[in-house]
């Protein structure tokens, strides 16, 4: 017995070691990039990142010295408390992203008022990639990082691999992300829609990712369930194939290896594809699998019941990753880009609606007898409503791929409105659901501080997203409209500028809605750490030990035939 | 279905599972990705394009700094009403030295591709100073800082060596005389005189016709050579290089 707890301690210590002497030689290389600096961004950027690092180093020895004997990766509990780490950082990153949005859309409703002609940095061109990374990379990151670490653990009854190393892949990542956000603001960037951080970034990041992807397979390795969860193909589909994309992508050569600069491999036409090819499956292994993960444990969890049909779960998981990748040209329709490719692209992101339906009825049908918790369960409405919008944005895509509808709704904020329905409906709502799942299981409450702030929550955001949707459909489809149309002598109707003018009051309702959205996540930040208080309803659990570690009953996890 | 009861193999190795996974997602980029890089007629054969001068690429790096790209496209696409308020279609060839290209996804603004030459630098200065002062309605952020700001250039010469290695033709000449190239197409007539004629010389050459690079004080301090000079010399550059005389659209090998 001695022996193995021996054994086991040395294994903890060499991840702890192991961890260390990774971010030491980082620390290492940056203070080389800030001595030798070639410009004052890339001083900035090393200089975040030694300190950023440092802290984690320092915090890390002086944790781990504390500890004397206690076996802080003891392989009969799961990590909860990254878990808990993770929550709160989706919360935080969740609150800066929207409240940049809504800076951004005050910025284009009332220029006047939000520009400053001497702060360079505050303007929209820097601000707009930090609002969209942040919620994205930031919120939507930390979620799936979050609940990625608490599914594999409770689907495969083990604890999480690495001992140190999935503490590692966390700190790493809200790294990048300040690097990221700070490197937007500093005007560092290779100006790839949501790839914008320049390859040293890239580089950090490809690192966590592979830890990050080696952490998941090394828990689904000493897994106790023969099988391995839906839920875990999807994330497991979702760190693959980003890690895929994220490299390809990014493929550039820096000018110099203490400058900041790059130059991208791919140039014109091909770096096009290349983008819209990471871009639109950014949307689909990001914004989607990660996020159907989530769907695929909490929504059997809350509701109790199992999945709808375990076939449809391998029918439609297949066909989603193999057709998702070909969507990617129809970014790119009546461009440069040769037509066989943009038809490919339409094509298939025409077919691309039925597996995506797949996985909303899969979802939504597994409340299959436990219909009656959409009206006593404002946590469980929240899940599937982000159902419907992601049903909803899941038929508009593929509308908004045919080339005709195409050349009317693109460059137009009928896009924005398109991306907003699935961020805000389907992408918040679920990562909201799991968030509120989350909070009360880790730390061991009844339920939460209130459910009636969910319900002001959910109403609340509800209606900033029909705000948002709607002023965005009527701008958008207005000016495209606009651009095209021709007066009786054969003219062409409209100035530009008169079609800024004319989204100017759809512009405010936007921000509005913006604003509704944004106030819904503040009610729910300060619900959920009252509920970690334990203030409210959020009692504790009388009984010691946490239902919620027990093994997955097997109702949750066998199909329903 | 025997396809489904052979599912259980894949959901009980995880490395097979990764693997199947990498394989689907691989098919379709590669199918649309690859051919790009080797099909001859994925970028049109056409007269004027030559690699940005050293000015140009600096201004345009400050497009791209400040986010430009976020609420303007360099796309025209070929329908009438775009063809009619903002010129040619744009073409394939007309991005090929762009690393990254910069076609945007959104016109918060209008489309740039074919911004060069449409308003006079003057015009192209007092708007990014102050955009409303020119368009009332407008929402663009104002650049007055850009006018403050000393254009830092110390790095060139290795970053249009990196350019050429991914495959911009820039020649030793270009790089050695590149910041002897900027002084000449900022200030031609002062501090950049004795570069002047290796400037135009060495970028017409490789466009194939004159008239294709313009050198000036740009922003109207000719005393300095500042961020705005760069950025004014790249807008007024862009879209202007190839010479639509001699391009044939209904060509056979212009279409695709």
């Amino acid at each position: 017995m001695t022996e193995r707890i021996g054994a086991t301690r040395r294994g903890n210590n060499t991840s702890i070691l192991g961890v260390g002497a990774l971010t030491g030689v980082f620390l290492f290389l940056a203070l080389l990039m800030a001595t030798f600096s070639k410009d004052a961004g890339m001083e900035y950027q090393a200089l975040t990142f030694i300190v950023l690092g440092g802290v984690f180093l320092i915090a890390t020895a002086m944790w781990a010295g504390g500890l004397v004997d206690r076996d802080p990766f003891d392989e009969s509990e799961y990590e909860n408390t990254l878990v808990k780490f993770g929550v709160a950082a989706s919360m935080f990153w969740g609150i800066a992203g929207l409240l940049v949005g809504v800076i951004i859309a005050l910025q284009l409703t009332w220029p006047t008022i939000f520009y400053f002609p001497e702060l360079g940095w505050t303007n929209f061109g820097r601000l707009r990639p930090l609002h969209t990374s942040a919620v994205i990379f930031a919120f939507g990151g930390n979620v799936l990082l979050a609940t990625s670490f608490y599914v594999v653990q409770r689907t495969c009854r083990t604890r999480l691999a690495g001992g140190m190393w999935p503490w590692f892949v966390f700190w790493g990542y809200q790294i990048f992300i300040v690097l990221a956000a700070t490197g937007y603001l500093l005007g560092i960037t290779q100006s790839k829609e949501y790839a914008e951080p320049e390859w040293y970034v890239d580089l950090w990041l490809t690192l966590v990712w592979v830890v990050y992807l080696l952490v998941f397979l090394g828990t689904l390795w000493k897994r106790k369930e023969p099988h391995i969860y839906v839920a875990n193909w999807f994330y497991l589909s979702f760190i693959v194939t980003i890690a895929m994309l994220h490299i390809v992508n990014n493929l550039s050569i820096p000018v110099s290896l203490t400058g900041s600069k790059s130059v991208q491999v791919f140039a014109g036409v091909q770096d096009a594809m290349t983008q819209w090819w990471y871009g639109h499956n950014a949307v689909g292994f990001f914004l989607t699998t990660g996020f159907l993960a989530i769907m695929y444990y909490f929504i059997p969890k809350r509701v109790n019941r199992p999945v709808f049909s375990y076939r449809l779960s391998i029918v439609h998981f297949w066909s989603l990753i193999f057709i998702y990748i070909w969507a990617g040209p129809h970014h790119l329709h009546y461009t440069a880009l040769p037509q066989w490719a943009q038809t490919l692209g339409m094509t298939f992101s025409i077919m691309l609606w039925m597996p995506s339906w797949g996985g909303m009825i899969n979802g939504v049908m597994t409340l299959s007898g436990a219909w009656d918790k959409l009206r006593t369960d404002p946590v469980v409405r929240m899940m599937v409503v982000s159902l419907a919008f992601y049903g909803m944005s899941t038929f508009e895509g593929p509308l908004m791929s045919v080339r005709a509808v195409n050349s009317l709704s693109h460059y137009t904020e009928w896009g924005i409105g398109h991306v907003h329905s699935g961020a805000l409906g389907w992408v918040g709502y679920i990562s909201f659901g799991a968030l509120y799942c989350l909070v009360p299981w880790l730390y061991k409450k009844k339920g939460l501080f209130s459910k009636s702030l969910v319900e002001w929550h959910f109403w609340i955001s509800t209606i900033g997203i029909i705000f948002y949707m709607v002023s965005m459909w009527f701008a958008g489809i207005m000016e495209g409209l606009m651009w095209r149309a021709y007066n009786e002598y054969g003219f062409l109707e409209y100035s530009f500028v008169e079609t800024v003018e004319a989204k100017h009051i759809s512009y405010m309702i936007r921000a509005l809605g913006g604003l509704l959205y944004f106030s819904g996540a503040a009610i729910m930040a300060y619900n959920l750490i009252k509920t970690a208080l334990g203030h409210g309803e959020a009692e504790d659990l009388e009984t010691a030990s946490d239902p919620y570690a027990q093994p997955e009953p097997r109702a949750a996890l066998a199909p329903a035939e | 279905m025997g396809l489904m009861n052979n599912h259980g193999v894949l959901e009980r190795h995880s490395l097979l599972l990764t693997v199947g996974i990498l394989i689907v997602v691989s098919i379709g980029g590669i199918i649309q990705m690859a051919p790009l890089m080797y099909m001859d007629n994925t970028i049109e054969k056409v007269d004027g394009m030559r690699p940005y001068t050293p000015l140009e690429l600096k201004g345009r790096d400050i497009y791209i700094r400040e986010g430009c790209y976020v609420c303007h496209s360099q796309m025209v696409r070929p329908l009438r009403d775009e063809v009619e308020r903002y010129g040619h279609y744009s073409l394939a060839a007309e991005s090929m030295y762009d690393h990254p290209f910069q076609w945007g996804s959104k016109r918060t603004g209008p489309d740039l591709a074919r911004v060069g030459g449409k308003y006079s630098a003057e015009w192209q200065v007092d708007h990014l100073i102050d955009p409303r002062a020119l368009v009332p309605e407008s929402i663009m952020p104002p650049y007055a800082f850009l006018m403050d700001k000393k254009l830092k250039y110390e790095g060139i010469e290795d970053r249009l060596r990196t350019e050429r290695l991914v495959g911009v033709p820039y020649s030793d000449e270009m790089i050695e005389n590149a910041k002897g190239h900027i002084l000449a197409q900022a200030d031609p007539d002062d501090k950049g005189f004795d570069y002047y004629d290796s400037l135009m010389g060495l970028y017409e050459a490789e466009a194939g016709r004159e008239g294709t690079v313009e050198a000036r004080d740009w922003d109207g301090n000719p005393d300095e050579i500042t961020e705005m000079d760069a950025l004014v010399a790249y807008l007024q550059m862009t879209g202007t290089l190839v010479d639509f005389s001699t391009y044939e659209a209904d060509d056979l090998s212009n279409r695709r």
